[in-house]
């Protein structure tokens, strides 16, 4: 955590090497576009969620934003999988700038929601994928974790950004390391508020309704 | 490979450069008479002929490269067809590996071999090789969900993006008598008669088009832009005859069947993406679509045109 504060105001020169690379191969490979509908680029301080099959998504995410947005915007990673050992985390923190929390916690040093805070409460954005886990299933988005909305209770000025990235899984399916060049979009939608007097089911729900319209091609099976 | 002479070169680029500036300016000056904001005509006019600027320009830089700038250049439009290609159509997890190969392998095999000029195998390596072992991997796979749709995809996106377009730089590998050092020029005369085939049918289809050729497939196509473009755009390959082997009337029978494989290239992209339910190949150029968009005609002529010329004219 202090490691955290130490670092996550401005990126290392390490963190904007990596930072660059990655969008430029993003570009490289799936010709990445960002499509805005319904909402604008910004700087102002975002949860920006999406839709999550690769380990591709975050960095397609990142590529669409500018460098000056991706220095103060931060991924959500889980520590069960990059914590696992020092490279791992070594890439996860050190190169990619990422937070690393636990989907399982005991501790209350580990509660995620805490963790997050931390990170919004240093002006900074965050990427969250809500369902929690690399989806594999034909379901074309999973139900989603309560974090989203836990977050925008506590910090209801930070914008609930929707971002639906498309082709992904197919590019970098789970369990493969190399990509196959497609075609990516991410598609930016409206920011989602929560109603007055919305409970947390509905509005997990509705956030997810709006995630799954954007996607361009809803017809497509795979 | 030494260059083309200077001469004929510098003709064509002129030629070039002046048709552009032409009609730059004249987009330009509809653009500032035009009410605003622009109507979606005229923004998609200015987008095409910027498009065509970026087009010359890097043909122009692989030219002076001559077959290793050129190789290079269609291997990437390879890519970046092949890409939107497989975007499109149907393909699953399983077929990763398979995909992996179609990027990886066969696009710089493929051009290799144009680049070493070994004709056996340049042309049987995908028709027979490929089409043969894709399968036969995705059976070894052992996912046989929607099979022969997968396969077909799979086979009709390397036939159209790899094989097809590398039959432009193929070009360079013909032997024909008296004409040594200038294949070049080949490449320029096909680009310019089929892709000036395009712009002509589309204005003679917007000047005089009353009946629809197939309107199924594509809105936009008539009887009378097919025969009208078509017509001038024989015409545009007997004046571009001094930079070919052949004599005028050969340059305009040469220009027509291209130009008709043209045509029938960009009825079946449009036929694809229609099925596809797209209607754009890509996103690759602002505003208009993808590299295929562009490249839909030439695909289908690349290959005709080149055993044409192998036919009657190389040794």
């Amino acid at each position: 955590m202090t490691k955290l504060h130490l670092r996550a105001n401005t990126f290392t020169l390490l963190q904007t090497v990596t930072s660059v690379g990655l969008s430029a191969l993003a570009w490289v490979v799936t010709g990445v576009r960002p499509i805005w509908n319904g909402s604008q680029p910004s700087e102002r301080q975002r949860i920006y969620f999406a839709n999550h099959a690769s380990h591709g998504d975050f960095i397609l995410l990142s590529a669409c934003l500018s460098e000056k947005v991706r220095a103060r915007t931060h991924a959500v990673a889980a520590a069960e999988y990059w914590g696992k050992s020092r490279l791992r985390r070594y890439i996860a923190e050190d190169m990619l700038s990422s937070v690393l929390i636990h989907r399982q916690w005991t501790d209350e040093a580990q509660n995620p929601i805490s963790i997050m805070l931390l990170v919004l409460d240093q002006g900074h954005s965050l990427i969250l994928f809500p369902e929690g886990t690399r989806n594999t299933s034909d379901e074309p988005l999973l139900p989603f974790r309560s974090g989203l909305y836990n977050l925008s209770m506590a910090r209801p000025e930070v914008e609930l950004i929707p971002c639906w990235i498309e082709n992904m899984s197919r590019v970098l399916p789970k369990g493969q390391f190399l990509p196959v060049p497609l075609l990516c979009r991410v598609v930016f939608g409206p920011a989602v508020t929560i109603a007055p007097g919305e409970d947390r089911r509905a509005f997990l729900e509705r956030a997810r309704q709006t995630l799954l319209a954007l996607n361009p091609r809803p017809d497509r099976d795979d | 490979m030494t260059l083309p002479p200077i001469h004929e070169t510098m003709i064509l680029v002129i030629g070039l450069v002046g048709v552009l500036t032409t009609a730059s300016l004249v987009a330009g000056i509809l653009s500032w008479r035009a009410p605003k904001p622009l109507s979606s005509t005229l923004v998609n006019l200015t987008q095409r002929i910027n498009a065509w600027w970026v087009m010359v320009v890097a043909i122009t830089v692989a030219f002076f490269f001559g077959r290793t700038g050129m190789t290079i250049l269609f291997a990437l439009i390879s890519f970046a067809a092949l890409r939107e290609f497989v975007t499109l159509t149907h393909s699953r997890r399983s077929d990763h590996w398979v995909l992996l190969g179609m990027f990886g392998i066969i696009i710089p095999f493929q051009y290799w071999l144009v680049w070493t000029a070994w004709y056996g195998l340049f042309t049987i390596f995908i028709p027979v090789y490929c089409f043969l072992l894709m399968p036969a991997i995705t059976a070894l796979n052992g996912d046989t969900e929607r099979f022969l749709e997968r396969v077909s995809a799979q086979q009709w996106a390397v036939m159209i993006s790899v094989y097809c377009v590398s039959h432009v730089p193929a070009l360079l590998t013909l032997n024909v008598p008296g004409f040594e050092g200038r294949n070049l020029l080949l490449i320029a005369f096909l680009i310019i008669t089929v892709q000036g085939s395009d712009v002509l049918q589309y204005i003679f289809g917007k000047l005089f088009g009353k009946h629809l050729l197939s309107p199924t497939v594509s809105p936009s196509k008539t009887w009378e832009g097919l025969v009208g473009g078509l017509a001038a755009s024989s015409l545009l390959g007997a004046l571009l005859s001094f930079l070919t082997p052949f004599s005028p009337l050969q340059a305009a029978a040469v220009a027509l069947v291209a130009c008709l494989m043209g045509f029938l290239g960009g009825l079946v992209a449009s036929a694809i993406k229609r099925d596809q339910g797209v209607k754009d190949w890509g996103h690759l150029i602002e505003g208009h679509g993808g590299m295929m968009d562009r490249a839909d005609s030439l695909v289908f002529a690349a290959p005709v045109f080149f055993h044409t010329v192998r036919y009657f004219w190389s040794v």
